[in-house]
């Protein structure tokens, strides 16, 4: 049995969160273009699901290379969208956490906001009708900078709390 | 050895210079850090991946040249990688020397009371 669903989400944690919640349900995810997420039911609890930003395109040879070690860990790509991949893992062969440590942490929450912030601020400049003086598009440009706004104000007050953290510990 | 080559390691880069005095891929570090540990270390997967391209960088570890068509990429440490291991390994019982002697002088001072 499949279903597909559309949904949108700007902050990547809470996708992966929604997306382990399905899988508890039995429902994981196969594949996922644009917006729909394409599930197919199975055993509820057996895959833990992750998504990351890689530092290149799906289809450079570090990413390649990247990909091929995960698959030795035993953790399938399940599906990409730009730089995005979704990832999983058999629940049954241990906890599944890419990072490890702060500063790994941190350096994903930073490729995140780097790839975000050209985007708003172009967005930004549009809404504000810099460029152009068509008020309908500014409107939803200046709606895609606050999208884009949110998640960059929350990965950054995460990187502060984990900033604060480092002087204490490694 | 370069100043910025004289600062603590994290956990993980220790524990990846230890595991790599035996060539080993980067699975197999992973396993045998969870093993040394009783599963106190599990290094995640990106962590270790990004960990392992710096230390090659730094010339720390060396990439071994399997046999031709071969996935999985080996690793060993290198002779300055064992330097850094070594300089850490004395900073480390450096720290201990010093924690037990405080520790030992308290349970000296609780005796006489």
């Amino acid at each position: 049995m499949k279903k597909r669903v559309i949904r949108f989400f700007t902050n990547y944690d809470k996708e992966e969160q929604w997306l382990n919640e399905m899988a508890a349900q039995g429902w994981h995810l196969m594949d996922y273009v644009w917006g729909r997420y394409l599930f197919q039911k199975g055993k509820p609890g057996e895959y833990i699901y992750r998504i990351q930003l890689l530092e290149n395109p799906i289809d450079h040879k570090d990413s390649a290379a990247y990909l091929e070690f995960l698959e030795e860990a035993g953790i399938e790509t399940v599906a990409s969208s730009l730089r995005w991949v979704y990832l999983r893992k058999k629940a049954a062969e241990g906890p599944f956490e890419l990072f490890s440590d702060r500063e790994s942490r941190i350096a994903h929450y930073q490729r995140i906001i780097l790839m975000l912030l050209p985007l708003a601020i172009v967005n930004l400049l549009f809404g504000l009708r810099i460029f152009s003086d068509d008020s309908a598009i500014s409107v939803l440009n200046l709606a895609a900078a606050a999208a884009m706004a949110i998640p960059i104000t929350r990965y950054r007050k995460k990187i502060a709390k984990l900033e604060r953290e480092r002087l204490i510990r490694e | 050895m370069a100043p910025e080559e004289q600062g603590a390691l994290t956990e993980a880069v220790f524990y990846i210079l230890l595991a790599l005095h035996q060539p080993l891929h980067g699975y197999g570090i992973m396993q045998g850090v969870q093993e040394l540990t009783e599963n106190r270390v599990v290094l995640g997967p990106g962590t270790l991946y990004g960990a392992l391209n710096t230390l090659v960088e730094k010339g720390w570890i060396e990439p071994l040249a399997g046999p031709e068509n071969s996935r999985r990429k080996e690793y060993v440490i290198t002779e300055r990688g064992k330097a850094v291991f070594q300089q850490e390994l004395a900073r480390l019982e450096e720290l201990v020397r010093h924690g037990k002697l405080v520790q030992r002088s308290a349970a000296h001072e609780k005796a006489r009371d």
